[in-house]
């Protein structure tokens, strides 16, 4: 169990620090494509391998693995240990297993990228991190890994750092990640807080002490209340939620594998792992719990109407991503966590593969640019349409070709049949068709939220249907983008001579399987009226599991439990059938969005504005911090302060301002704060 | 008749032997025009001093009739302040021979400094205190005007030496009521003097004035102006020496203060709430300033400040926090010795880095690698990013704030630390996301080694870092059993 | 006849303050310097009041101490003013302002 163990964790790290120590210091490594590479893939294959054998040989008890002790200060004491249970095998199994394939995929994606070695470091770096996360046995090692995740991402969003953009999007994920990682901070101060000293022995954050029922009973309902909210908080800057999910459709910048891997199957689910560890805590907090269903089922209706609106189809899947991340915790928020985590790897598996198959199409599409800047239908690089007018192409929207913009795409079918197929399967088990993987989870998780409701909680009702509307627009959303890309004819300039190729087979064999597992996964978490759920049975493990649930009183009746069923069913249908035949995005293409503008009126501007949240924080919050500090040497700006610039701003402004104002380099005012602060000082000492 | 000299003078061996070689190298250096051995000799001594240090972590013990206090507690700060100056040495070898300053007497300077830091950490007496304090405050000013010919230079060592000197006035006032106040000027005859007289004007306001002295050493707002103008101007290695081993002194020096003479709750003065409010102060000024900079060294400096504020928050929670504290001062030690040493490598414009701006900076990561990696170590430890050993740092201190019923200082220092990530982050974004050719500076200019002295302190202070993050145990345990043990309470009543 | 504590320590607060206002008010670098040394020798002339009511060695030895210390800063505060006025030519606090912010 041990070496196991230490080789699970141990190989991902080693192997990136020796691939980003080869790369930076020997230049003729960074070459070696395959061996970069295939060691990169290895690190993770390999601990996927002992996982499963970890996994095939739990007995259903916990067992914590010792390494050393980290530090010991007076009361605290605190171990480098990990724990194998359920729940974190689950997700030690997605994220090695995911990862492994988009390791795998990532040969053949980055293949000629300048940055190859540091690219495989930082994924492998990002592995360890993740399992860090999702295997630690107290909270001080949960944050070392989320932290570390968090680096990770900021270090692939910024990959590509050249464009100013992508490094922009990488501080933008990086800064807004921090606010939830010191809610964190705080929330695991004020547990030590409460708890040191009134235990048998050293605490030492550890789970096994912290979620036992005598010590959850140190706790009063207001500081619990504070300690879960705290936690929710960070959970948000992680996974993406109302308010901090800003970040994340801006760190589609990053390499698609990494959009895949960090930003839609692993990472940004680590805010759910973290409220599923801690739910027999959270559980105790009703008021928490109401909060975290209500934003998430908010969360996930603004995205979904977002990602209609979009036309770039990676920002269509990271909207889709935010808006099923707000679908777990609505199920967290019910009570229903280990539905969240069933979602949570469902979910892996289909937007993995979504992500990955919009990479093979984007590959595509690259291909198709180069043919065409080749032949001179497109500026290359030096030389602007402007200078050329007759070589200028016609293109479906304002500005240069895009890659991955849907509307220069369609047909794609064609060309790219494995990535078409993978794709519309993973589509509809997004959308939710049975017997499909996303069908049962968010059945699941509708069905929770409808038994919250029925056992009394009338808000719940509010949740379930919020979470009904938006598995409607899922559905439309993604088939929509699945008809745009890969349905009608191409609408790229010289469609008929210019055609991409399908992708090397390392990229699409991760795809396959992915599609695959799209396919079954669904299978582990049957509904009651069809034989029950094994992952309920094995992360609830009637009550002896890491995950806890509510007791419900009332149980829904079958009847309403098969008309549910068929509910969902008929939601999920109703919107892939009306997508596909009613606005018809297949043959009729981007100019289809009108019927889905007229429907919604004024409120699709608002929708494709994306709620103007990213303008309104630039203009209340990044504005006044970011600007005030930056004029501070130039003479006082009136433009920066006017009219747009609220109150708060100006007063943050003229703060800093003042502040540096005092700085006037003469000594004498220097020596006159002294005198103040002495006066200060001394009033307070002589009079307190 | 001398009979405790003796063994005096073994229990402070450290401090005469670093002082001896200080005045050993000035006179070597007045007769000898080679000056190569003087460095050896200076480093030489330092180690020497730390080997004996460590060995005696274990003991507690006290030397001249008590003014001077010996091992434990005390040879851990002089193991940091020793830590401290060492790197400095080693990085103003190269530093100083490129810029043309490597006098022999920077050297002795830098030594007779050190001396006086550990007088001053070590001090069992309001006398030692204040010879500590001077002894070490001198020399700085001395090392801070060392490029003469040079105005900046110049107007750092004035700023720095008026308002030294004018603090240590207050400094001193301070001393001369807390004797009045007492009858007694040795530190552990405090609390039983005052139990007979109670809590008096005299009292409060001896200890105002003493924490005044204590917050510009250590450059809490609003007390801190001196700074970044001394910082900017200031030859950069020893501007990591000052920001390092001279806030470990004074906050060594008013940990035993704070401990030795104010958790008396029968004189009922309490001094947490002003060190709270000037903690919560230093942190927000701190950062919200470095922000505004675009000049490295000056953020260095602000940054600097804002770390005082977390280990003043540290202070606050009492003896709690004491032993986080100490364990803070040791990583920001080395954090700050690596991130001036960074800088020090980086200096080809002959300017001693005062103009030296983030733009100039533009794409040396992927040029030097080391100095990009080790720069990105030393920031995100500075920023308290895990598991690096700045993070522990702040972890212990604000973890010691909310235990002590201190939650909304501790908020304060999480939020001001969020604002930290931003300027740190941006000094890595110009090191490795922007191209060279966006840097002010041609490329022939910039070529330039680093010299490998430097190189073995920056990977020994990366090495240190993680080290320190990933086993902080060893440390904590040491620091916590000052504050514990019975025999801490004899060195901490 | 023995004047009491209290007159030594008020004339001791009234030159502390005096040194306190030469430093905020004066332009001249030297002058600032004085008035430190000002402040400096208040405290003296308090440690004295007190050791001699005390009839305590221990803040008398404080005493000399303080007076080398003033004897060594005195030696590097000229150096580094005259430093200054090599390069500067002034020796008012007021125009050696390079550094702010």
């Amino acid at each position: 169990m041990h070496t196991t163990v230490l080789l699970i964790l141990i190989l991902p790290l080693a192997l990136a620090a020796f691939n980003g120590l080869m790369g930076l210091f020997v230049p003729a490594y960074r070459k070696n494509e395959w061996l970069i590479g295939g060691l990169g893939t290895l690190a993770v294959a390999i601990p996927f391998v002992l996982t499963v054998k970890l996994f095939l040989g739990f007995h259903g008890e916990a067992e914590v693995v010792h390494f050393f002790t980290w530090m010991a200060a007076g009361d605290l004491q605190i171990e480098f240990a990990y724990r194998i249970d359920q729940l974190s095998l689950v997700m030690t199994l997605v994220v090695t297993g995911v990862g492994a394939l988009i390791h795998l995929y990532s040969i053949g994606y980055m293949h000629g990228d300048s940055g190859y070695w540091r690219f495989f470091a930082y994924l492998n770096l990002f592995i360890f991190a993740m399992l860090n996360l999702v295997l630690a046995e107290n909270l001080l090692v949960l944050f070392l890994g989320w932290e570390g995740v968090g680096l990770c991402s900021y270090l692939l969003i910024g990959f590509w750092y050249t464009d100013l953009k992508n490094s922009a999007a990488a501080n933008k994920a990086f800064i807004v990640n921090r606010i939830g990682d010191f809610a964190f901070l705080l929330a695991m101060f004020v547990i030590f807080a409460v708890v040191t000293g009134k235990t048998d022995g050293a605490f030492g954050l550890d789970f096994t002490t912290l979620l036992a029922p005598e010590t959850l009973g140190l706790f009063g309902a207001g500081t619990l209340l504070a300690v879960a909210l705290l936690f929710f908080v960070g959970a948000t800057g992680k996974s993406a939620q109302i308010p901090l999910f800003v970040w994340l459709p801006d760190a589609m910048a990053g390499p698609t594998p990494v959009s895949a891997l960090i930003h839609a199957a692993t990472m940004v689910t680590s805010g759910l792992y973290l409220l599923a560890r801690l739910s027999p805590m959270v559980l105790m907090a009703p008021t928490a719990m109401t909060i975290i269903a209500i934003v998430g089922a908010l969360t996930a209706i603004m995205a979904a109407t977002i990602a209609i609106t979009q036309n770039d189809i990676k920002r269509v899947l990271a909207y889709s991503t935010v808006s099923q991340l707000g679908y777990m915790f609505l199920a967290a928020g019910v009570g229903a966590y280990f539905v969240a985590i069933f979602h949570v790897m469902t979910h892996a598996f289909f937007k993995a593969c979504l992500f990955l198959g919009s990479g093979s199409v984007i590959h595509g599409m690259h291909e198709v640019e180069h043919e065409l800047e080749h032949k001179g239908f497109l500026g290359s690089h030096g030389k602007s349409e402007e200078e050329d007018p007759l070589m200028a192409v016609e293109l479906p929207y304002e500005g240069k070709f895009d890659a991955q913009d849907m509307r220069t795409m369609g047909g794609l079918k064609r060309f790219m049949p494995l990535t078409r197929w993978t794709f519309l399967i993973a589509t509809l088990a997004i959308a939710g068709i049975p017997p499909l993987a996303g069908f049962f989870s968010k059945d699941e998780i509708l069905f929770k939220a409808f038994e919250l409701g029925y056992n009394g909680h009338v808000w719940s009702y509010f949740v379930w249907i919020i979470g009904l509307v938006t598995a409607v627009l899922t559905a439309i959303y993604m088939t929509r983008a699945y008809l745009l890309t890969f349905e009608g004819t191409p609408r790229w300039p010289d469609a008929m001579d210019t055609k991409p190729h399908e992708s090397p087979w390392t990229m699409t064999v991760p795809l396959v399987v992915l599609a695959a597992l799209s396919v079954v996964g669904g299978f582990v978490g049957l509904p009651a009226v069809l034989g029950g759920s094994e992952i309920h049975h094995f992360l609830v493990h009637d009550g002896h599991g890491p995950v806890a649930e509510p007791h419900h009183e009332f149980h829904v009746p079958v009847a309403i439990e098969w008309g549910l069923l068929f509910l969902g069913l008929a939601i999920a249908a109703g919107g892939v059938l009306f997508a596909w035949f009613v606005i018809r995005w297949g043959s009729r293409g981007p100019e289809a969005d009108t019927s889905v503008k007229r429907f919604f009126g004024p409120l699709y501007g608002t929708f494709s504005r994306k709620y103007s949240v990213d303008e309104i924080y630039q203009k209340w919050v990044v504005n006044p911090v970011v600007n005030s500090a930056r004029k501070i040497f130039a003479p006082f700006d009136e433009s920066a302060v006017d009219g747009a610039v609220n109150g708060v701003a100006k007063l943050v402004q003229g703060i800093a301002l003042r502040l540096r104002g005092i700085q006037t380099g003469v000594v004498q005012h220097y020596a006159l704060a002294l005198v103040l602060g002495v006066v200060v000082v001394l009033a307070l000492m002589l009079l307190g | 008749m001398y009979d405790f000299l003796l063994p005096d003078m073994g229990a402070t061996a450290p401090i005469l032997l670093v002082a001896l070689i200080g005045v050993v190298l000035v006179v070597v250096d007045s007769f000898s025009n080679d000056s190569a051995s003087i460095p050896w000799l200076s480093g030489a001594v330092l180690v020497a001093a730390i080997t004996i240090e460590l060995a005696r972590v274990g003991v507690t013990d006290s030397a001249f009739m008590g003014h001077v206090m010996s091992g434990g507690f005390a040879s851990f700060v002089n193991v940091v302040i020793l830590l401290g100056a060492l790197g400095s040495v080693i990085l103003s070898v190269p530093y100083l021979s490129r810029t043309g300053h490597n006098f022999g007497e920077v050297h002795a300077l830098i030594l007779i400094a050190t001396a006086g830091m550990m007088v001053l950490a070590n001090a069992g007496s309001l006398i030692t205190l204040f010879v500590g304090l001077e002894t070490m405050s001198i020399c700085l000013y001395v090392l801070t005007g060392l490029v003469r010919d040079n105005e900046r230079a110049n107007e750092s060592a004035l700023k720095y030496f008026l308002l030294g000197a004018f603090s240590t006035g207050f400094f001193l006032y301070g001393i001369a009521l807390l004797y009045g106040a007492t009858g007694t000027m040795m530190l552990s005859d405090m609390p039983a003097a005052l139990v007979e007289t109670g809590r008096t004007g005299f009292f409060a306001g001896g200890v105002a004035l003493l924490l005044i002295g204590f917050f510009f050493k250590v450059s809490a707002v609003p007390f801190h102006m001196w700074t970044p103008d001394v910082y900017q101007g200031a030859p950069t290695t020893l501007a990591g020496f000052m920001s390092t081993a001279s806030k470990t002194a004074a906050f060594a020096a008013l940990i035993l203060v704070l401990g030795r003479i104010l958790p008396l709750d029968d004189v009922g003065l309490d001094t947490r709430h002003v060190l709270a409010i000037v903690a919560a102060i230093t942190m927000v000024v701190g950062n919200v300033l470095a922000l505004a900079q675009r000049n490295i060294k000056r953020m260095l400096a602000y940054s600097s400040i804002a770390h005082a504020g977390y280990i003043l928050t540290g202070l606050a929670a009492g003896a709690l926090g004491y032993a986080g504290a100490l364990y803070y001062l040791l990583a920001y030690t080395v954090m700050n010795i690596g991130a001036f040493g960074v800088m020090s490598v980086l200096e080809w414009d002959g300017k001693q880095g005062a103009e030296q701006t983030i733009d100039s900076l533009a794409g040396i990561g992927s040029r030097k690698p080391l100095l990009g990696v080790a720069m990105g170590v030393f920031m995100f430890a500075l920023s308290g990013f895990p598991p690096l050993a700045g993070f522990f740092g702040k972890y212990f201190v604000f973890a010691a704030a909310v235990d002590a019923g201190l939650t909304w200082l501790a908020l304060i220092g999480v939020l001001a630390s969020v604002v930290s990530a931003y300027y740190y982050l941006r000094v890595l974004v110009a090191f490795w996301m922007k191209k060279p050719e966006d840097a002010h500076v041609s490329v022939q200019s910039a070529a330039f080694d680093v010299p490998l002295f430097s190189k073995v302190v920056l990977v020994a202070c990366v090495a240190a870092l993680i080290a320190l993050g990933i086993v902080p145990g060893f440390i904590t345990e040491a620091a916590g059993a000052f504050f514990v043990t019975p025999e801490a309470t004899a060195l901490l009543p | 006849m023995e004047l009491a504590l209290n007159w030594y320590l008020s004339l001791s607060a009234v030159l502390f303050v005096i040194g306190v206002l030469g430093v905020l008010l004066r332009r001249n670098a030297i002058v600032i310097f004085l008035s430190i040394e000002l402040m400096l020798n208040a405290a003296n002339l308090a440690l004295v009041a007190f050791s001699q009511t005390f009839g305590d060695v221990n803040g008398q030895v404080l005493v000399f101490f303080v007076m080398s210390v003033a004897a060594a800063e005195v030696a590097v505060g000229l150096a580094i003013i005259i430093a200054l006025f090599r390069n500067k030519e002034t020796v008012n606090v007021n125009e050696i302002n390079l550094f702010r912010g």
